[in-house]
């Protein structure tokens, strides 16, 4: 388990952020679709041999494991790939800045406003994913904390579970539209 | 929908998370530039187009995006195997007859 590192506060925005479908939710029997607030995030890939040093500097162990993340302190790390991970930061603490301390080979690149959450909870909230997701969301398939870049209808979007009836959506700002939508539909009929 | 085992995910995964990529085990000439007319004419785009089983390069874009090998029939559209990138072709296929 890596250390609490001393985390960089994310710098305040130099200009007017307007976040897409801000404040938008949508309440039906079972389930509950709202935007998530802004959070910061980093695209981040690198080879097996930087993995320590970088998991000590973000303060949250990379997870190695296929499916899965990790989570301290609001930093959640989110394995996509054998070496890239999603790196979101909702304590307002700047994971890219704590990169960029880090000499070993990496990439990070800042892609805070290009994806945007959804949060999808209740009962009926794995069927809501599943309307448009082909996954396995059972619990013995998809455990909580269990996380995979899939699609969604059209969209390709970041599948995280937060907990047994919550799931964590990130799509590109551009798709949230379409995957607002098509959630609110599902949840429609997916108390039924 | 289809199953596919993505090597890197090490779990079957639906269909709609995979893009084909064409026949595997194409090696690029070290010498492109001296290559004949002929030659580049086969490596560039003759390809075997079997009945049967045929060795394929996908890549789990919507996944890991990780490209892989697929052992594929096409008589049957079955997967008989997948593995990772590099590898060279199996030797034996799990469930073949010899």
């Amino acid at each position: 388990m890596a250390k609490a590192a001393a985390k960089t506060k994310a710098a305040a925005p130099s200009v007017e952020r307007r976040p897409a479908l801000a404040g938008r939710t949508l309440s039906a029997p079972g389930v509950k679709v709202e935007m998530l607030p802004p959070a910061e995030r980093i695209s981040l890939r690198a080879p097996g041999a930087s993995l320590a040093v970088l998991s000590k500097a973000l303060g949250v162990t990379l997870p190695a494991k296929p499916k899965s993340s990790a989570t301290r302190d609001g930093r959640t790390a989110l394995w996509l790939g054998p070496d890239e991970w999603l790196v979101i930061d909702e304590a307002g603490n700047d994971p890219l800045a704590d990169c960029a301390k880090v000499t070993a080979l990496h990439s990070a690149v800042g892609i805070s406003h290009r994806n945007v959450g959804i949060s999808v909870s209740g009962p009926a909230a794995a069927a809501t994913v599943n309307s448009g997701c082909p996954q396995d969301l059972s619990l013995d398939a998809f455990p909580v904390g269990a996380a995979s870049r899939t699609i969604l209808g059209k969209s390709e979007i970041v599948l995280l579970r937060t907990a047994q009836d919550t799931f964590r959506v990130e799509c590109w700002r551009s798709f949230s539209d379409y995957v607002f939508t098509l959630l609110s539909e599902a949840a429609g009929d997916a108390a039924n | 929908m289809l199953l596919i085992r993505c090597p890197y995910c090490e779990e079957e995964r639906p269909e709609l998370e995979f893009r084909n990529a064409g026949e595997a085990h194409i090696a690029r000439s070290a010498n492109i530039a001296g290559e004949s007319d002929d030659d580049f004419e086969k490596f560039f785009f003759i390809r075997a187009n079997p009945k049967g089983i045929i060795y394929e390069r996908w890549r789990h874009i919507h996944g890991c995006a990780r490209f892989f090998n697929a052992v594929r029939d096409t008589v049957t559209d079955k997967f008989v195997m997948t593995y990772k990138a590099g590898e060279p072709k199996p030797a034996k296929l799990p469930g073949a007859a010899k």
